[in-house]
């Protein structure tokens, strides 16, 4: 039984990775329309995340596979049910990989111009959507007891998730301009970082609302309140330190701290969610469970090996990729994207 | 028509060919940019480096396609095929979790390398970046294809609590079907890439337009194409008689088959199918050859659709397990047609070379411009052939199409995919398009003597000195 409870914990990671990664990149999409004024310095901003955001994805479709793999029955539920959010998400996900690649393909300001607006938009909707997500699972859905899920349009959207894709969305649009600092200089780094700032306090705002309306309408911290408390207030504390460095100029020491925000919220939902996958809002007897949902023991102990051994291959040529690319992106430099 | 079911298999189909249109190509052009890098690296000879640039720029251009329109492939078995999921993911999700693990970060972190690493690496440590994409998108290839040959030929499982679960891993990765299923691909996408190369390489010594550089380019594309065309039949050939053992009913209604076939069997050339009173009329036949295709020698009799129909009913129950016999017949016919195309081709090609007649036979380069669409015809026909022969199971013997599909995904919501996966698609076919056309026509910016050398990628002027 160990092992279900293994996959759970690395299910978890693949997300907190993809939220880390692929959240600067959403953010510094989303700045492109914030902090960049002209063709050039949008051009700059794009390329900060240029060799990376391709791996950063694959974060999520990891995620996916493991899903898949480890609990088939939440990969099933999961994406039979939110069908219609997922064709939007894909759609935006294929417009922004696809302009990505093809804005710098020809010359001309309206083609880079569209390219940009759908770098934008999907940079902006898909965290949202995530968020989304991520707060209908914490929160409870329509799911029957063949595990299907039927969702009416509000048992998706309603005034909670929402508020916890605002706070995804704004997570990284915070992350994207620490990014930012990090990776640019001058004009850029000084207007990625005045905007940061000011983001911090409505992303502030946003999060301990979050905290506060999950109190009331999840069951969360009744199951796992010993763990949250801690967890929520050390999250605090990363939020603020992360801002205090920044205004003291330690980009990189502010984008750690951010980095610790986003690992104690993901982890906060894994853990107030475990041992359940999803939870139903119709009987308490039809949630997903990391027992109930799981493949069987030998294929678990199968990508069990196979995640150990891969994994830490994966990690060591990413960081040394960002150790290639460590160098701030300029004017000067032959921008690819 | 409009029934979930019917619904979801087609959208089903359509994003997965669509997928397969770039798959192809990325794998076999990756293969020829490592190589011309290499030539550069060991030659040191700037053009082989302007190759892999040039050519590298189709590359980028096909990749991003290939990887978003994946990510949606990688979706859809939750989306649309949801107690499919169920039933099999105990199995069939580890090659998906271990694709991703082994071969989209591997493809994903070294071609962002090798784009934006040109002047950030070493020549040597630059060569190895293209090197392991190369190995990530045959990886990728592979495990994605042993999660398909375990739907063909499903090995190393046992059914618990109703639903199937893993028993032996190392079966999976020793299913006979992979090992006849994975080359026969990878090699069609080497040849994929090898023709496209090829053919507008062709284009261009028809305009004799930077000669030189696009005859070697085309010298060595028609090598590897004939080399993979070659392999690719003999695999294809292989994977048929593996067919007559495992799926029977397949290479039965891909033979158009329906009574137990004389011995030795002839093998029919093309026939006018009636599936509804199960008779062919009008069949042009090659006696002998369907025996030889099946066993490797002159004899012997391969069973027919009707008899066929009448074990699987004593062995899984009532029903029509007679698989859609003309698309079967015709896909087959189709793709084996284009096999032998690239075969022939691929040599008179390296004969025109050899014998330094390429430049002045126009005719041939004409014919190879149009080439370009064998390898696709011939993988989406060889796809048709492979997942419709299939039907009506999902899973060889365990599952059927009918009861894989999502329950709780209305007919309405697949409309509306549908329409928004195939507006979205039509709009990258023709942005991707106009992207090749594009690239072509600005050429590679060639740094020879007579060149002003141009920093700007997108500058079209290079060639003009060239040829003017
Ligand atoms: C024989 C090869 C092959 C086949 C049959 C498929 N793919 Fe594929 N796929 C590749 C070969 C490939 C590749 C060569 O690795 C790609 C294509 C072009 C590319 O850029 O990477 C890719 C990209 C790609 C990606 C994006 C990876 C990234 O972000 O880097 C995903 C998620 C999938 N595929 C998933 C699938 C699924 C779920 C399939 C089953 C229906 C499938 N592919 C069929
Ligand atoms: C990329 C090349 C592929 C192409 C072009 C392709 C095409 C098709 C087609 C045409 C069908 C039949 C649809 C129908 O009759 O309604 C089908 C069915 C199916 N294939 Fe594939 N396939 C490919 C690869 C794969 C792979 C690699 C997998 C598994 C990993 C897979 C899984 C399935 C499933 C689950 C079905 C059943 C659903 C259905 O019948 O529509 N396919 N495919
Ligand atoms: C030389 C003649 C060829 C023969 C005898 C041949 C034979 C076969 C057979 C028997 C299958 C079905 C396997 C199955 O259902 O299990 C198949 C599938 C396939 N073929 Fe071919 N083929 C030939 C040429 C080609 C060409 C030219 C291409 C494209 C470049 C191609 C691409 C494919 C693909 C993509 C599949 C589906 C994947 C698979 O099952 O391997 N084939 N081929």
């Amino acid at each position: 039984m160990l092992l279900n409870e293994l996959w759970f914990l690395l299910i978890a990671v693949l997300f907190i990775g993809f939220f880390f990664l692929e959240g600067y990149d959403f953010g510094v999409g989303m700045a492109t329309r914030f902090v960049a004024r002209n063709e050039m310095e949008r051009r700059m901003l794009i390329n900060t995340i240029g060799p990376f955001w391709d791996a950063n994805e694959v974060w999520m479709i990891t995620a996916g596979g493991a899903m898949f793999a480890a609990f088939p029955d939440w990969y099933a539920t999961l994406f039979s049910g939110f069908y219609v959010p997922l064709v939007f998400l894909l759609l935006l996900l294929i417009a922004r990989g696809t302009a990505f690649e093809y804005r710098a393909k020809v010359d001309h300001p309206k083609w880079a111009g569209t390219w940009d607006w759908a770098i934008f938009i999907a940079s902006l909707l898909c965290p949202f959507l995530w968020g989304v997500v991520f707060s209908t699972l914490v929160y409870g859905l329509p799911i029957d007891k063949n595990m299907n899920m039927h969702a009416t349009f509000m048992s998706i959207v309603n005034p909670y998730t929402v508020l916890g894709g605002v706070l995804i969305t704004l997570l990284c649009l915070y992350h994207g301009l620490v990014f930012i600092c990090l990776r640019t200089s001058d004009d850029l780094q000084t207007r990625a970082r005045a905007l940061a700032k000011k983001i911090f306090w409505v992303l502030a705002v946003a999060a301990v609302a979050f905290v506060i309306v999950t109190f009331f309408v999840t069951d969360l911290f009744a199951k796992r309140g010993v763990f949250l408390y801690p967890i929520y207030v050390l999250d605090v504390a990363a939020l603020i330190l992360s801002v205090v460095f920044l205004s003291k100029k330690r980009d990189g020491w502010a984008f750690g701290m951010n980095a610790g925000v986003i690992l104690l919220t993901i982890s906060s939902l894994f853990i107030g969610l475990f041992p359940r996958l999803m939870i139903s809002n119709v009987k308490q007897a039809y949630d997903l469970t990391v027992y109930n949902s799981a493949s069987g023991s030998y294929s678990l102990t199968v990508m069990t090996i196979v995640a150990v051994t891969l994994l830490p291959f994966v990690i060591g040529y990413s960081i040394w990729s960002y150790y290639v690319f460590r160098k701030r992106v300029s004017k000067d430099e032959h921008l690819e994207y | 028509m409009f029934d979930v079911l019917s619904l979801a298999r087609f959208q089903y189909a359509a994003t997965t060919i669509f997928h397969f249109f770039f798959v192809p190509l990325s794998i076999g052009l990756v293969l020829m940019i490592s190589i011309m890098e290499t030539m550069y690296v060991v030659k040191n000879n700037e053009i082989y480096k302007k190759m892999a640039q040039f050519w590298g720029k189709f590359f980028l251009i096909n990749f991003a396609i290939g990887v978003v329109t994946g990510i949606l492939q990688e979706f859809q078995f939750g989306m649309n095929w949801s107690e499919y999921s169920r039933f099999m993911g105990d199995v069939f999700g580890a090659p998906l979790a271990i694709e991703a693990l082994l071969a989209f970060f591997m493809e994903s972190t070294f071609i962002g390398l090798w784009l934006f690493g040109w002047d950030r690496l070493s020549k040597k440590v630059h060569l190895t970046c293209i090197w392991l994409v190369t190995a990530g998108t045959s990886l990728s290839a592979l495990w994605i294809l042993t999660a398909n040959s375990f739907m063909q030929h499903p090995v190393g499982f046992h059914i618990n609590n109703g639903r199937a679960e893993m028993n032996d891993f190392l079966a999976l990765l020793t299913n006979p079907q992979l090992w006849v299923e994975f080359p026969h691909t990878i090699f069609g996408s080497f040849a994929t890439g090898a023709f496209v190369v090829a053919g507008i390489s062709a284009i261009a010594l028809l305009k004799k337009r930077q000669v030189d550089f696009f005859q070697k380019s085309f010298k060595l594309a028609i090598i590897i194409g004939l080399v993979s065309g070659v392999v690719l039949a003999l695999f294809g050939h292989t994977q048929a008689q593996y067919l007559v053992e495992t799926q029977p009913m397949k290479m039965a209604a891909s033979e158009g088959t329906w009574e137990d076939t004389s011995d030795p069997a002839p093998w029919t050339v093309a026939a006018k199918i009636d599936a509804k009173n199960h008779t062919n009329s009008g069949e042009i036949k090659i006696p002998y050859l369907l025996s030889f295709l099946s066993y490797g020698k002159f004899s012997g009799s391969v069973e027919g659709m009707n008899s066929l129909q009448k074990k699987y009913v004593a062995k899984y129950g009532k029903g029509n397990y007679i698989p859609p016999v003309k698309t079967t017949f015709w896909s087959f016919r189709i793709m084996t047609v284009m096999g032998g195309l690239l075969c022939v081709l691929g040599m008179l090609g390296v004969f025109l070379i050899w014998k330094k007649k390429l430049l002045t036979s126009k005719w041939f380069l004409r014919i190879m411009v149009a080439s370009i669409a064998i390898p696709y015809i011939g993988s989406t026909s060889g796809w048709i052939m492979t997942e419709i022969g299939r039907q009506p199971w999902t899973v060889f013997g365990f599952m059927q199409t009918a009861a894989s599909v999502s329950p709780n995904v209305s007919a309405g919501e697949l409309l509306f995919s549908i329409i928004a996966f195939i507006s979205m698609y039509s709009i990258l076919a023709v942005v991707m398009v106009y992207l090749f056309v594009r690239t072509f026509k600005e050429g590679p910016s060639l740094n020879t003597k007579a060149t002003v050398q141009s920093n700007d990628p997108f500058d079209g002027e290079g060639y003009h000195i060239v040829t003017e």
